[in-house]
């Protein structure tokens, strides 16, 4: 420290402050004192942070934690939040858990009260798969028309969602399209046969003596029924609407018919409650009303 | 005290000292728990631990850096509840690897995804999102269905085995012969991942094609997974709802 000097007070004329008391070759520094409001910020949080550490949940003690005076839990303060959630709209939602489906929907009313809740439910739980619109895509089926897998009934549509199809509940609707070709059930030309019938079917254009026609009757009639019309029991889909799940080209046919298939939809009861899944049943029938016809 | 602190800056030892023992308390404060995490964080009796497979599946999903974008963490919030379901639990992740929590939304949090959708919904999704959900904005991995590289799955779950996760020598040896099996729901080995894993594992055809272990298996499974290793969230849930 070469040109410093023994301290001394040495008062800076403009500011006030005091200097450091060092003199470099005349050139002295001021020793401006710390921000006094920063001082009690400083003072304060750590006053506040004493005061927390009494109130809430702190300090880890060995297995467990200080609970703090408030008692205050996370956890608990989450559920106390979801059950002020339910007990608001339990007024009207109540009214979905504890009544048939059939009933509930003959209450325009109360449709009209669940419909927000209900867009939200569709869009959180059921547009990945069947679209924002309802619209579906290939494997995933439309739920605007009037073709039905199940049935379309509010109520057929509820246990559809409660249990799902081919799913992993116990109870679940189970329907399976067998792999015609890949398991050898059919001959590789009964299958193109069949597969051109299939495709006429939904043009409307179907020729009841041709060869395909007679594969049809002895393989597919059973579920699909008589004409391919479907048999909701069954989880058979309508052959003659010109609407396809995985696509009525010749290709996607053929493939349909080679491979099988077993499309997925989750169970829903252990996600979704009693009143949730009823307001979603009567949603998802209320999308069919226009037949495919988004209404605009 | 700041006559003190004045004095203690012009003592270098002494300042030395002070801010070794400034440090050492925030140090032991941040540190001391974690000597007792494993009595502090309780593992739930149904708790398994990730199959081979989804523990595969997890290494794609870090790889392919999901977690920038979708977090793995229902908050203690109520609308949270509401939309995702039970609040996520520590215990849940205690055996991960690191944890991915994330801290960001791009997509939506995927804690309790596990049997939300289908599984050609997830491959149909991965292979292209926009095919399935027309306005998403999340990256297409076509790229997931060529072969799985199977053959460090053993030598990871060692590792993990020796950080505590519960991978008993059984578990270790038929590790790469697990996460065949687990595609292959017809296959010898498929009973042996339901006995050493439990019942509520999914064991099928992830991606459709049981005759090839793919990237796509492995990750639909772990994806599949998310929030069933334990019913307990579940659990708390009830008993809180009358």
């Amino acid at each position: 420290m070469t040109g410093s000097r023994p301290h001394e007070r040495d008062v800076d004329p403009v500011t006030g402050y005091e200097t450091t008391g060092h003199d470099w070759n005349g050139i002295r520094e001021l020793n401006t004192p710390f921000p006094r409001i920063v001082l009690w910020a400083l003072a304060l949080a750590f006053l506040y942070s004493v005061i927390a550490w009494i109130l809430l949940p702190a300090w880890p003690i060995g297995r467990d934690f200080t609970r703090g005076l408030l008692g205050l839990d996370q956890g608990e303060m989450a559920l106390a939040g979801y059950e002020k959630l339910e007990e608001a709209r339990s007024d009207w939602m109540a009214a979905f858990a504890d009544n048939p489906v059939a009933d509930l929907a003959a209450d325009p009313g109360l449709l009209a009260r669940a419909r927000p809740t209900a867009v939200r439910l569709f869009a959180d739980n059921c547009a990945a798969c069947h679209g924002t619109d309802g619209t579906g895509g290939p494997g995933f089926p439309n739920l605007t028309d009037r073709d039905w897998l199940w049935g379309g009934a509010p109520e057929t549509i509820a246990e559809t969602i409660r249990v799902g199809i081919n799913s992993t509940d116990p109870d679940t609707r189970f329907a399976q399209m067998p792999a015609f070709g890949r398991d050898g059930m059919l001959s590789r030309e009964d299958i193109v046969a069949v597969a051109k019938h299939v495709v006429a079917l939904g043009h409307g254009q179907a020729d009841p003596d041709s060869r395909g026609a007679a594969v049809f009757a002895e393989n597919c009639v059973a579920c699909h029924g008589e004409g391919g019309k479907g048999i909701p029991d069954n989880g058979a889909p309508t052959l003659i609407s010109g609407h396809w799940i995985y696509g009525g080209d010749i290709q996607t046919v053929m493939t349909t018919l080679w491979n099988g298939r077993q499309g997925e939809m989750p169970t829903w009861q252990d996600r979704l409650s009693t009143a949730e899944i009823n307001i979603l049943a009567l949603y998802v029938a209320s999308l069919s009303e226009n037949d495919g016809e988004r209404d605009r | 005290m700041l006559r003190l602190h004045y004095n203690l800056e012009k003592l270098s030892m002494g300042l030395v000292v002070g801010i070794i023992v400034a440090a050492s308390i925030g140090g032991a404060v941040e540190i001391a728990p974690l000597f007792t995490i494993d009595q502090t964080v309780e593992i739930p009796d149904d708790m398994r631990p990730l199959t081979p497979l989804e523990l595969a599946g997890r290494e794609v999903f870090i790889r392919e850096g999901c977690y920038a974008c979708h977090s793995q963490m229902v908050r203690h919030l109520a609308d949270e509840i509401d939309r995702y379901g039970p609040y996520s639990l520590a215990s849940e992740s205690a055996w991960d690897h690191p944890m991915l929590w994330g801290s960001k939304r791009t997509g939506p949090d995927l804690a309790r995804l596990g049997g939300k959708y289908s599984d050609a919904w997830h491959v149909a999704h991965l292979i292209d999102p926009r095919a399935v959900v027309p306005t998403s904005i999340m990256p297409a991995y076509p790229w997931l269905e060529r072969s799985l590289d199977a053959s460090d799955i053993g030598a990871q779950m060692g590792t993990l085995a020796r950080l505590g996760v519960p991978y008993d020598d059984a578990r270790l040896a038929n590790a790469a012969a697990d996460a065949l099996a687990q595609s292959s729901p017809d296959s010898d080995g498929a009973a042996g991942v339901a006995e050493r894993y439990g019942d509520n594992v999914a064991i099928r055809a992830f991606d459709g094609d049981p005759s090839r272990l793919t990237e796509m298996d492995a990750l639909v499974a772990y994806l599949q997974s998310l929030g069933t290793q334990t019913r307990l969230p579940y659990a708390i849930m009830s008993e809180e709802q009358p």
